[in-house]
């Protein structure tokens, strides 16, 4: 291995990592945000006073999780600049002006307003103070828009022309309105509300299975129901046409994630697979297949065509000239199944702790309360399943055809800055993991002890 | 003026925004070990920028991506050259930045001292790092044809940059105390005072020292004149000298205001020094970054000017606001009247 393809593949690694990381945290506060602000609104109409307990209960799980979101959120802004120089150089007239922006219209109203909520419960009005909650959750969904019209313009770049081996932004309009942002925008607002709601109701689970404060966590997860139902089934959906965007605008990204080395029409969906990930072995030793499903998914059609990578890559090279164009053909295949069958598991979840509420059993159906126990891990598994197939599945492009990742690097830094940063970064973020993880448990955990009892937040610095 | 320099005296009034808000914000975190006697005091403390802090931080988050949007290739080579500086800047800011919300979750006090001292490790690496960053952009930094940095991490490391770190260091501890003397009561008040006034006279020195220093490195290094260097230079260590006599004469909110133009007036002087220029580079001058070599294209110019038009003062007059309903001080003495707070759900 040269010393260059060192360089990039550390640079690679520790981008993944610390993006990675903090898309641990980002949709949990995308999600958490609004059904806390829902439980203050409840709390604000109706006066009962287990809003308030439940809002405040929820409340200090979602600033836990916040505080870690933020420490890491500055990390990557740095990072572009920091182990991508030649791509800051190549972008910046067209990335930077959304980061801007979602700097100056979305962050600062997240970050202020949150201020303003935790330490304005005895210095505003009520409503007043749940405004500032609602303007802090209005303002982490808009961060997520502008973050994704960023990345969306590295998968399908939109609006800009190249002057002197440089992207220059033509049109701020195509920029905000690429379809493969909204979809995105889509995609992850909906996986935001799912975190959100999933969570709630493995927790309320929790508190069911040892017998604590049932009534009050009943209410908690008829909310996180009401989210989670229709958001876990609309992401089948919204993910499905997702699929379509990833189809007409990357198509070696659909092949690599099913496979397909040859062109088909009408194409099957494989469910499982042992082997078909190389040019050598491009037949899998044993699958299980789905007629048809692929051409729907990939194309609105049962009877669509789907490119196949051996064709791709052809075509690739006659418009790029030598080189692998495709993605880890194997990860890429992984990782969205992982992603679709956790989602489909989270609304298999959802669907079930739906009917048990209707039934009126969901209290004392001791094996749903374990399942939804676990299924806390499912938008995790999810969400860093997807992006790891957004953005391995875009390789080797950087800006998809237009720069190369590993074109793309800081000619400045050596593999022994990059072996320090990376270093330093997994340990500081192990630490801060298991912190993050112990305070969750322990504020969410059925046992609180009195003494531990959450301060107001008010008072709590 | 053309939009390049009026996005160059843009960043510098951003950079001025964060520096001044999250200058004293750092300043309060260096005195949380040697302030506070007991608990409630130390908690008093942290509630003078628990509301605040995370909006201030937000200007930095501003000031960053506005770089790279105006300026991309500026904010390539910065970011890139100065890794090794920058990686312990983040670790400075995570740490303190998960303390304001850590500590208090738990009782013990050996739990409330880490992030206590993880607050005051940070904002003090913090604001060495950001007084020596800014300087080498002035001092020189080896950098290539290209504009990419072609030395090693100790490169960064001068007399000039190295009192730039120490007098960062110092201004900003003197502009925390002042913004305490503002926001505290009773005997927390009287020390943050006294720290005040032990702080302001070396810290002065320091500033005047540093800021006419600055004035020489633009004249032997970036090809300046004394003027307009000197101007900015001048008015800070003004800004500073009247800031020691008004914490001696107890006149704590004109003393804050002082060290908060001192605060603006050191990013002031370094843009100054640097215009027309973004990153000096040394020794081959030649392949220094320019403010017209560096910035982006017109539309994408006139699109962030018309966005900063809006939000500037938008994200101001609301942060404004917030200081407004956080104005009342906080004491180390009384406890403050909880709200009405039911058992929460973990009862």
């Amino acid at each position: 291995m040269t010393v260059a393809s060192t360089v990039v593949d550390l640079a690679r690694a520790q981008f993944a990592t610390t993006s990675i990381y903090h898309f641990l945290f980002v949709p949990l506060t995308l999600g958490l945000g609004p059904i806390t602000a829902v439980f203050q609104t409840l709390w604000y109409r109706t006066k009962d006073e287990k809003w308030l307990r439940l809002t405040r209960f929820f409340g200090t799980l979602f600033l836990i999780n916040f505080a870690i979101g933020v420490a890491t959120g500055l990390v990557q802004e740095f990072e572009f600049g920091m182990n991508w120089s030649v791509y800051a150089r190549f972008v910046g007239d067209v990335f930077g002006a959304p980061l801007a922006v979602e700097g100056l219209a979305a962050f600062a109203l997240e970050a202020t307003f949150l201020g303003l909520w935790i330490f304005g419960w005895d210095r505003l009005s009520p409503r007043l103070h749940l405004a500032t909650l609602w303007i802090a959750v209005a303002g982490t969904w808009l961060s997520a828009y502008f973050i994704l019209v960023a990345n969306s313009w590295m998968q399908h770049p939109v609006g800009y022309k190249i002057v002197d081996g440089e992207a220059q932004l033509t049109s701020v309009w195509a920029l905000l309105s690429n379809n493969f942002a909204l979809r995105a925008y889509l995609h992850t607002i909906l996986a935001g509300l799912i975190f959100g709601s999933i969570i709630v109701l493995g927790v309320a689970c929790w508190h069911f299975l040892r017998g604590h404060d049932v009534d009050l966590f009943r209410n908690a997860a008829k909310v996180a129901l009401i989210f989670a139902v229709p958001a876990t089934f609309l992401q089948l959906i919204v993910g499905n046409r997702f699929g379509e965007a990833v189809t007409s605008q990357q198509s070696m990204k659909i092949a690599a994630s099913e496979a397909q080395w040859t062109t088909c029409q009408p194409c099957s969906f494989s469910l499982f697979q042992i082997g078909g990930f190389s040019e050598d072995d491009e037949t899998p030793g044993f699958s299980i297949t789905v007629p048809r499903l692929l051409s729907y998914m990939a194309t609105g059609s049962f009877d669509g065509q789907v490119q196949g990578l051996t064709e791709l890559q052809r075509q690739e090279e006659l418009k790029y000239g030598p080189g692998n164009y495709m993605p880890n053909i194997r990860v890429i295949y992984w990782s969205m199944r992982v992603m679709a069958f956790a989602g489909v598991l989270m609304f298999l979840v959802a669907a079930l702790g739906a009917w048990l509420y209707w039934k009126k059993k969901l209290e004392r159906a001791r094996w749903f309360h374990r399942t939804a126990l676990v299924a806390i891990a499912l938008p995790y598994i999810a969400a860093t399943a997807g992006w790891i197939l957004t953005e391995m599945g875009r390789q080797p492009w950087i800006v998809q055809g237009l720069l190369k990742t590993s074109e793309a690097n800081s000619p400045s830094v050596s593999t022994t800055w990059l072996g320090i940063s990376l270093g330093v970064f997994i340990t500081l973020y192990v630490v801060l993991l298991v912190v993050d993880f112990v305070l969750m448990r322990r504020y969410a955990r059925p046992d609180l002890p009195a003494q531990e009892e959450m301060p107001a937040p008010a008072v709590s610095y | 003026m053309d939009l390049p320099i009026f996005w160059f005296c843009l960043l510098a009034g951003l950079w001025s925004a964060y520096f001044l808000l999250e200058g004293f914000d750092f300043g309060v975190g260096m005195l949380l070990p040697f302030l506070p006697r007991n608990e409630r005091e130390r908690g008093a403390m942290f509630q003078t920028i628990g509301p605040v802090w995370d909006g201030n931080e937000v200007w930095l988050v501003i000031a960053g991506a506005g770089t790279f949007a105006a300026f991309p290739a500026w904010y390539g080579a910065m970011f890139s050259g100065f890794y090794l500086a920058l990686l312990l800047l983040l670790f400075f800011l995570i740490i303190r930045v998960v303390s304001f919300e850590w500590r208090e979750k738990s009782e013990s006090a050996g739990w409330r001292a880490v992030w206590l001292w993880a607050n005051a490790v940070g904002s003090f690496g913090a604001s060495l790092i950001w007084g020596v960053g800014l300087s080498n952009l002035l001092y020189g930094l080896p950098l290539d044809s290209n504009g990419d940095f072609s030395g090693t991490f100790w490169d960064l490391f001068s007399g000039y940059t190295v009192l730039g770190g120490v007098t960062v260091v110092l201004l900003f501890a003197f502009h925390g105390s002042t913004y305490l003397t503002l926001r505290t009561t009773g005997d927390l008040c009287e020390r943050a005072a006294a720290a005040a006034r032990r702080l302001s006279v070396i810290a002065a020195l320091a500033v005047a020292g540093f800021f006419s220093w600055t004035v020489a490195v633009a004249v032997d290094r970036n090809d300046k004149d004394v003027f307009p260097p000197i101007l900015p230079a001048a008015l800070g260590i003004a800004a500073v000298a009247l800031a020691v006599l008004l914490v001696f004469a107890r006149r704590s909110g004109w003393a804050f205001v002082m060290t908060a133009f001192a605060a603006c007036l050191w990013v002031a002087t370094v843009f100054t020094s640097l215009y027309p220029r973004v990153m000096v580079s040394s020794p081959d001058f030649g392949n220094s970054l320019t403010v017209d070599g560096a910035s982006s294209a017109h539309y994408t110019l006139v699109l962030m000017t018309v966005v900063a038009a809006f939000f500037v003062p938008l994200v101001l007059l609301y942060q404004g606001w917030t200081y407004h309903v956080f104005r009342a001080r906080v004491g180390g003495d009384e406890v403050e009247t909880p709200p009405p707070a039911p058992a929460s759900g973990g009862s």
